[in-house]
Formats: structure tokens, sequence, C-alpha cells
């Protein structure tokens, strides 16, 4: 294949990445933002999401569409509901402490992950596509669902922007992220916006597990990898920044697509993690991060 | 009555600042809170709103208790407060800011009106971020926050600190307005002149406690009370 052609592939690829990176750092933006926790435990929910993908789309017979559909609204939801009980159990009684709930998240990632190997193996799980429709090019053939998965991560960042900017939970979620004691001063019940928070970002990542995993297979260790690049992609883009970390979703999984399939992955990741060092460097707020 | 407090003991983790304040606030009176630093005016704000845990004493306002609330249920019953430094919602506008402060009341429209009525400048402001204004815009617009929660007692910590005379006398027009509307204001002042010109009750704060209270009326700018209570 020619340059061109093949610099074209390796951007779309990127594309994909950027798409699924860019909900799950959302998730972890909004988490951190809101409520100033950093949730170690955020790539587990990706992973639970992508497991329970798999477990839906066996246990509901008949077209794969059907059941995938299933499987993008069930999963999030276990997942979001999950995520709200650990809040309820573990954050909550900590007061949302930034250390305590460092260590504590770090306790739920290892909790979380083996239960998902108790539960359902060590196995990579397949999960079959809703479709097979395939985008034929003059140089070569692409998957159809590879840009649903595109169009659908845009379309619920573009819905979770609308839900931040245009909307009384969206206010309340961002009057409480910037002065948590003056929300409650105004009749925010705070503790319900953490849960709410919390039970969102981790829906978010759960959704990006399920799109992804009939692009990856599903397994109780695929949290590992979304996590790292969720946090360059956070710390690149700035902490709690919805737009920071689109853009910075944006850099990274295009150039982790380009650069994996002109030098290696390995290389891609090796780059991203310099980005990151330079960032905390020279801006360590991030591109788009308010100063502490 | 409006608001009354009895023995009000209150502080942050093992510090106690607050020592059993006894304090009322009645309908349609400016009652001002003065005091040296650090001997618990804003402390007291803070403890009223159920905004310090573990307080003890009670809190009532027409005789429903407030105490052992949860912070956020405390504006729900009657309470807003302008805290000291204004605390705006920095990143947001100002129409923004006034929706948070309307929040428990269903932001009626009629409201919102009144408010700006009272501060027009803010009309002309409602899409800007309320960072950007200047310092006594934000003061007005930590007022005009606090009444979208139509309140029967208003408590403002030191609302004209470090602002510019005219904006000194707007904001004071405001605070006589409520006045006239029959909202109990309670005032944490420093400055004797203020005291003079807008309050109906004084009382002095020592060491966590109300020490001495007493209507305004006759009293001097050199009376003995401001020296011995406020060092003025």
């Amino acid at each position: 294949m020619a340059f061109g052609p093949f610099l074209l592939l390796a951007l779309m690829e990127g594309l994909v990445t950027a798409a699924v990176l860019a909900l799950a750092a959302a998730g972890l933006s909004l988490v951190f933002g809101v409520m100033r926790v950093v949730n170690v435990a955020h790539g587990e929910f990706y992973m639970l999401g992508a497991l329970l993908a798999w477990a839906v789309t066996t246990m509901i017979p008949g077209p794969p569409a059907l059941a995938f559909l299933a499987a993008v609204i069930i999963a999030p939801l276990l997942v979001a509901a999950l995520a709200a009980a650990a809040d309820g159990l573990v954050l909550k009684r900590l007061d949302y402490d930034p250390e305590a709930t460092i260590v504590a998240t770090i306790g739920l990632l290892y909790i979380l992950q083996q239960a998902a190997l108790s539960l359902y193996g060590p196995n990579a799980n397949p999960v079959t596509a809703p479709f097979e429709w395939r985008i034929q090019l003059p140089w070569f053939g692409y998957s159809g669902y590879k840009l649903f998965v595109v169009l659908a991560a845009g379309l619920v960042l573009l819905a979770l922007w609308l839900l931040m900017t245009r909307t009384r939970a969206g206010l309340v979620m961002r009057a409480t992220q910037v002065d948590r004691m003056t929300a409650q001063a105004f009749g925010i019940n705070v503790d319900r916006v953490y849960m709410g928070t919390f039970a969102l970002g981790a829906g978010l990542a759960a959704l990006a597990g399920v799109l992804v995993v009939p692009i990856a297979q599903a397994h109780y260790l695929m949290g590992h990898d979304p996590l790292l690049l969720s946090f360059i992609v956070v710390i690149i883009g700035g902490l709690g920044s919805l737009r920071g970390t689109l853009i910075a979703a944006l850099v990274i999984g295009l150039s982790d697509g380009v650069i994996s399939m002109f030098f290696t992955p390995t290389l891609a990741k090796i780059l991203a993690t310099l980005l990151v060092a330079m960032v905390l460097i020279f801006r360590p707020q991030g591109l788009f991060g308010a100063k502490a | 009555m409006a608001l009354e407090v009895q023995g009000l003991t209150a502080g942050y983790g093992p510090v106690t600042v607050l020592r059993g304040v006894d304090f009322r606030a009645e309908p349609g009176q400016i009652t001002c809170l003065m005091g040296r630093n650090g001997v618990g005016k804003s402390t007291f704000l803070m403890a009223l709103m159920g905004l310090l845990p573990g307080a003890s004493g009670t809190v009532s306002l027409d005789g429903t208790p407030l105490h052992g609330l949860p912070a956020h249920e405390v504006p729900k019953r009657g309470l807003a407060y302008v805290p000291q430094g204004r605390r705006l919602f920095g990143p947001l506008t100002v129409a923004e800011n006034l929706a948070v402060g309307g929040l428990v009341r269903g932001n009626d429209s009629a409201t919102q009106d009144h408010v700006l009525t009272l501060f027009p400048r803010l009309r002309e402001r409602l899409t800007q971020i309320s960072g950007t204004l200047s310092g006594g815009e934000q003061q007005m617009l930590a007022i005009a926050r606090a009444l979208c929660l139509r309140p029967r007692v208003l408590l403002l910590d030191e609302p004209t600190e470090g602002l510019q005379p005219s904006m000194i006398a707007l904001i004071q027009d405001a605070i006589r307005s409520l006045k006239a509307e029959g909202v109990a204001v309670v005032l944490v002042e420093q400055r004797v002149d203020a005291v003079l010109k807008l309050a109906d009750r004084v009382a002095f704060m020592v060491a966590g406690r109300i020490e001495d209270a007493m209507p305004v009326k006759g009293l001097a700018p050199d009376a003995d009370v401001f020296r011995t209570y406020v060092g003025v």
C-alpha cells in the first residue's frame, strides 16, 4: 500500500482509539473535576463494561444488533449503580479526602479485577459486532462498526457537554466543582452530586468498554491500558476540563494510531508518556486546566 | 421572632471557636455583629448555616428548629448567606450564579427580576463570567445570589470590605430595602460609621460569646462600647 492510503488507515485507526479514549477520559476528568478524587479504579469500570457487554450479549438470543443494544443500555447502568454503591460505602466515609481516596480506589481496582476473574474467568471473550457493514475505499476496506464507534462517542460527548452546560444537573455539578461549601449554602446536596458524578464517570468508562468490545475482546485485565491512557489524556488536557480532555484524546489517539502503524505501539506509549512529562514540567495544570 | 440562637458551640475539628452563643434577630431589623478579629463572627454565621459539623446548641427560625439539619436543608428553611470574600462561582456567568441562588425556590422570574431591580448593573452583565466582574459588582452579585433564595433571614459577612464609597452606598441602600421588606438582616461589620448608619441593634462578640447587645439609637461614634469591644 502506498504511503498516503497507509497514513489514512493509520489516522482512521487513531480516530477510533481517540473516540474510545475520549469517552473513558471524560469520565475520569469529570470525577476529578467535581469531586477532586483521583479514581485509580476507573479502568476497571471500563473492563466491567466490556465484560458485562459480553455477558449480556451471550444471554440474549436473536440478532446481534438487538443483543448489543441491550448491552449498551444495561452494562453502563449496572456499572454506574456499582460505582454509586462504592461512593456511598467507601469514598463518602473517607469524606473524599484526596490522599485517602487514592488508596481506596487502588483497593477497589483489585477487588473489581479479582471479582471479574472469579466470575468470568481469565479468558478473552469475543462479542459479535452489531452489524458487519464495511466501507469500501479505493485502497482498502474499513469496518463500518469502527466508524459507528467514532460517531457514537461523538454523540455521547455532545450529550455530556449539553448536560454540563444547559441543564440544572450540570449547573449543580459545576457549582459544586467550584466551591463545595458555598454550594451547600445554596441548598445543593453535595453528597448526592458526588454520588451522581461518580456513577456518571463510571458509566462513561463502561460505555467506552461496551463500544470497544466488538473490536477488542473482553477480559479481566483490559482496564490497565485505558487507565494509563486516560490519565495521560486528562493530565495533558487539564484535570477537570472537558474541552481539554477531548483535544488531548484526539492528539493521543491519532498519534497512537499513526505511530503504532508506522513504528510500534510501544513507541507510541513511550512518546505519550514523554509528552505527559513535558506538560507536567512546563504547564503542570495541563493545556486547558485552571491554575491551582 | 425570626431567628433565635441559644448556647451555640462550634468550631473547626478539635478547635472550639464559639462557646455558647445566645443571639436574636428580628424581622425587619438589621442586627450588626461586631468584635475584634478572630472572636468568631464569621464562624458564627457559618454555624448558623449548618456548615460546621459537630455544632451544639439550638438555632430556630420562627420556632422551627434548624440545628441538626444537613447544611443543604438550611437555606430551604429561609436562611441565606453572603460569605466573607464573596465566594462566587467564579467560572460561571452572572446569570448562572443567580440561577444557583434560586435553585431551592425553582428560579422564578419574578424573584430574579426583583433582585435585578435592586442591582440594575447586574442586568447588563448577565452573560459575563462572574470572576471577571469588578470587586463591587462581585459583592452585588454575592448579595443578589443570596436574595434569589427569597430569604427571611440574610446573613452578611463584611459585605462592604474593600469597596469604594459609591459601591458601599449602593450596597447599603440594598440592605435598607431588604429591611423594609421585613427581612431579618444579620450583618458582620467592623466599621463603626456603617453600623451607626444601618443597624437597629448591635451585638458585641468576645472570645466566642456575645458579651453585650443593645439598640444602636443613641450610640455615639466614640461610645465606650466600641473602644472596649472593637478597639476603635
